[in-house]
């Protein structure tokens, strides 16, 4: 295999394995903060286990985020050196910025929110649980206005020439406000509270389905599916602001979303379908002239299709991005469907005796981790031929010394590395929820004692 | 060229860059030493105290090695992706030691077996050690220079990367680090742990000074070119000095007992060292080892100036802040390490 396919790889699979974790990390510390903040306003201890136990299982998550992001940091200059010089003076600075502030000011505040409930007050210790939170959510902030200039670029011009080339910013506003920087900071971000609401559901769900922690469990359920119904309406309309923003900005991406070859033609909109690109064709269910309409208000203008740019500037896995995409969007509307249906039933005061919803949720914690891999799957393999949209091809990007063998051994040690620690992971994971917030054989617990007697009476 | 109280703009990223990674190397310094003895102490409780003692800091001290990478990408592109990509390989098995150390911190004292335990020790001691050795090697890499054209893309095949010299350097880092580290511990333990980290501290400072030794003999003689600066300006010897006495006043001080301090001094002792490496280096980050004229110096290799200067604005405004809460957390957990429901 030549290096360029084994880089890719590589890359893809580093980072989406490193975006298994952050997402969680983010949403969980939107609800330790909410726990933990009950906690203070109202004394109830019940919180302050909530929030204990929860950053217990974040201190997992953020610990494996640290480890493979760091990887992230040092594969831009392993494996794509024409790149990292090329992008070095726009991208450098979006990532030292990330640095000193997200990452300085989230690992400062972690060792008080891990060690430090028996020595700081309260409030101290609150204080330090916003200061991780904020830390994470600005981690968030410079990876995606670095990527998001590669989807996008703005504020720049070029120096030198040939593969010396190389972007230098111009106006540094306009290269953090880059026309889709904002879209999609926030798409990553509610995604992101997404991911850590549904698996806060999920865990307390299986224990109201199993009579553990009863009481507890109830109380985190209905904040978390507060946090996890908002964010899925968001997601929706944040998302399809996004596409509007493709439409203008990368039209070949989004003519491969919707499989859409012919230029002159109006666009339908599919709900699932397969295509292919030989004839052209998509076969699948569709909304026709819907594209049309979403992005035009109309049935009657055509969208600018595949077939308006050469051969070689468009992407060739059209299906695959077609397919992330569409898996995205039908997640989004799962996730919809689910949070509505819950609150309902709450509304109803019947929540908690449907056992089907509750099993469904206790599954539910795999669709936003996919609709976030899904997601940025679409939107990397759409952006090709192009690491830097219309500037750099990534066949250009990659490093001229590496060899395809020393790209394969690491491959082959991340894939290793990787294994090992997804199965800890889980490992830990599934151990700290089968331990629970606290100890069910401490007789002096009050919560486990309200909840037997609750137990007997009902 | 445009300067900024005298200096100019890619002068000061050199500085920065430099600060930053000689600031990694006194702040992971510690607990990579801390980790290199980690197999000295016998007993369970011993290892837990040792690794509680770094538990609350590890990871705030890794993100200089974070901000480190970013410094030098945003600050020398050139300089980021052209060391990254000749030292493929060795690179990539640093990352690899970086995630094993990490998790064997994480996941040690999620179990109570025996085995578990053990494997997770070995797996922490000998990433640490790794470590260290390696930013020894990557250093003295550096020191050396690198087969460098006008093709500025260049591999460095392993075992040219695993020459004499680095590997001395190599070597000195990681008794460096274990000294650092020994202190380190001896401020945050008490009792017999205390007694036996006394015997092994005074045992890194031979080591240390030994190869310290060594290595700078070995400079004087086969790479010339790493004194040129202070022959051309002796004053700058005044450098050296310092260190060599920092050093020196760590044995006083510890036999009186005087821990933090002469934990002070091996950080200053540390800092030293790196000044000592910026004055023999600067203008130049890469030697060529083929040609003069194709040394990469920092006015090659920097972004712009206006990415510069934004850049350091940010600095401005995140050093303070960073420091104000680094120094927040290392007040919270001073003194001797007790455990607790919440420890590793
Ligand atoms: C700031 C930069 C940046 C950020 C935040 C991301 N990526 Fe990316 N990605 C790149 C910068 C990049 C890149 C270096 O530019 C690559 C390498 C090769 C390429 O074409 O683009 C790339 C490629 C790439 C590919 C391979 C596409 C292909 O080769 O066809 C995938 C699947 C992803 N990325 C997935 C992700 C995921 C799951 C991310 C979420 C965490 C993510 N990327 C964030
Ligand atoms: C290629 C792109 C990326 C690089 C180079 C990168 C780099 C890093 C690095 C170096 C760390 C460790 C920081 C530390 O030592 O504390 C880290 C952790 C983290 N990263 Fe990434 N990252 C990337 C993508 C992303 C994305 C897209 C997000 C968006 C959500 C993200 C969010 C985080 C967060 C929140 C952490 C803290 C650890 C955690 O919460 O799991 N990263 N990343
Ligand atoms: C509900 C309907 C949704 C729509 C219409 C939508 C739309 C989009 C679009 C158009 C993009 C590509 C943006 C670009 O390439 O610049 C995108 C990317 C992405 N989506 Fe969605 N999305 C939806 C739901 C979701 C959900 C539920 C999640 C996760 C829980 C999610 C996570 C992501 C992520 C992580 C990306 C990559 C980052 C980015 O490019 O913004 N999306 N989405």
């Amino acid at each position: 295999m030549d290096v360029e396919i084994l880089a890719r790889l590589q890359f893809a699979f580093t980072i989406a394995f490193h975006y298994i974790y952050p997402p969680l990390s983010i949403g969980l510390g939107v609800l330790m903060v909410a726990f933990e903040g009950l906690y203070l306003k109202t004394k109830n201890k019940e919180y302050e286990t909530l929030a204990r136990f929860w950053t217990k299982i974040f201190a997992l998550t953020f610990g494996i985020g640290v480890a493979t992001g760091i990887v992230m940091e040092f594969e831009f200059g392993t494996n794509w050196a024409t790149y990292s010089k090329f992008v070095g003076d726009v991208f450098g600075s979006a990532l030292a910025a990330e640095g000193i502030f997200a990452f300085a000011l989230e690992s400062g505040f972690l060792g008080i929110l891990l060690f430090g409930w028996n020595r700081v007050t309260p409030v101290v210790h609150f204080i330090s649980t916003v200061g991780v939170l904020f830390g994470s959510m600005f981690s968030a902030v410079w990876i995606v206005v670095a990527n998001s200039w590669q989807q996008t670029p703005a504020g720049y011009h070029i120096v030198g020439e040939g593969l010396r080339a190389r972007a230098e910013i111009v106006d540094f506003w306009a290269m953090v406000f880059n026309p889709s920087s904002v879209d999609r900071l926030l798409h990553v971000w509610v995604g992101a509270f997404l991911a850590g609401a549904f698996l806060v559901l999920s865990v307390h769900a299986y224990y109201l389905l199993k009579g553990r922690y009863v009481e507890i469990s109830k109380k985190a359920f209905k904040i978390a599916l507060v946090v996890a119904t908002v964010s899925s309406l968001l997601q929706l309309v944040i998302g399809h602001h996004s596409a509007e923003g493709v439409a203008e900005n990368q039209p070949a991406k989004l003519a491969a979303f919707e499989g859409h070859f012919d230029s002159l033609a109006v666009a339908d909109m599919y709900i699932m379908g397969w295509v292919d690109k030989e004839s052209q064709t998509v076969t699948g269910i569709k909304i026709p002239n819907g594209l049309s309409f979403l992005l035009h208000q109309d049935f009657e203008t055509p969208v600018t299709g595949l077939n308006a740019f050469p051969e070689e500037d468009r992407p060739s896995q059209v299906n695959a991005v077609f397919q992330f995409y569409h898996l995205m969007v039908a997640i989004g509307m799962a996730l919809i469907g689910m949070t509505l249906l819950a609150c309902w039933f709450w509304w109803r005061g019947k929540l908690f005796e449907k056992k089907w919803l509750l099993s469904a949720f206790v599954w539910a914690v795999i669709l936003p981790q996919l609709a976030n891999q899904f997601g940025w799957f679409a939107a990397e393999m759409g952006r090709q031929p192009w690491v830097v949209y219309g500037l750099l091809r990534t066949s250009d990007a990659l490093s001229k010394a590496v060899t395809a063998n020393q790209v394969l051994f690491s491959l082959i040690m991340f894939a290793f590395i990787y294994t090992l620690l997804l199965a800890l992971f889980l490992y830990t994971l599934n151990k700290k929820i089968q331990h629970g917030p606290y100890d069910e054989g401490e007789l002096d617990d009050r919560n486990r004692q309200k909840e037997m007697v609750e137990e007997m009476v009902g | 060229m445009e300067t900024f109280i005298g200096i100019d703009y890619p002068t000061w990223w050199f500085l920065i860059v430099g600060a930053v990674f000689s600031g990694y190397a006194v702040l992971d310094g510690f607990d990579f030493g801390a980790g290199a003895w980690h197999l000295f102490f016998k007993k369970e409780k011993s290892r837990r105290i040792a690794l509680n003692a770094i538990g609350p800091v590890w990871d705030g001290n890794e993100v200089w090695l974070v901000i480190g990478g970013g410094a030098l990408f945003a600050g020398f592109p050139v300089v980021y992706a052209t060391i990254l990509s000749a030292m493929y390989i060795p690179f990539m098995l640093f990352l690899m030691f970086i995630i094993l150390r990490a998790i064997s911190i994480e996941f040690r004292s999620k179990e109570k077996m025996l085995w578990w335990r053990k494997m997770w020790d070995v797996t922490y001691s000998v990433s640490s050690i790794m470590l260290a050795l390696m930013l020894g090697i990557v250093l003295g890499n550096v020191l050396q220079g690198f087969p460098l054209t006008e093709n500025e893309e260049l591999s460095v095949p392993l075992l040219h990367v695993l020459n004499p010299f680095s590997l001395l350097v190599g070597a000195t880092t990681l008794a460096l680090f274990m000294m650092h580290g020994a202190i380190y511990l001896t401020m945050k333990t008490e009792g017999r742990l205390f007694a036996k980290l006394t015997i092994l501290l005074k045992r890194a400072i031979i080591a240390f000074v030994v190869l310290f030794s060594i290595s700078t003999i070995y400079t004087l003689i086969y790479i010339p070119h790493l004194s040129d600066k202070f022959k051309e300006f002796p004053a700058l010897f005044i450098v050296p000095l310092m260190a060599i006495l920092s050093i020196a006043n760590i044995p006083r001080l510890t036999s009186k007992r005087k821990y933090f301090a002469a934990f002070l001094f091996s950080a200053l002792a540390i800092c030293l060292l790196f000044i000592i490496v910026a004055i023999e280096l600067y203008p130049v980050i890469l030697f060529s080892t083929i040609d003069p004229q194709y040394h990469i110096t920092i006015y090659d290799a920097s972004s712009s100036i206006k990415t510069l200067k934004i850049m350091l604005t940010f600095a401005a405004i995140g050093v303070p802040l960073i420091a104000s809460y680094t120094f927040f957390v290392y007040r919270t957990f001073r003194g001797v390490v007790k455990l607790d429901e919440t420890s590793y």
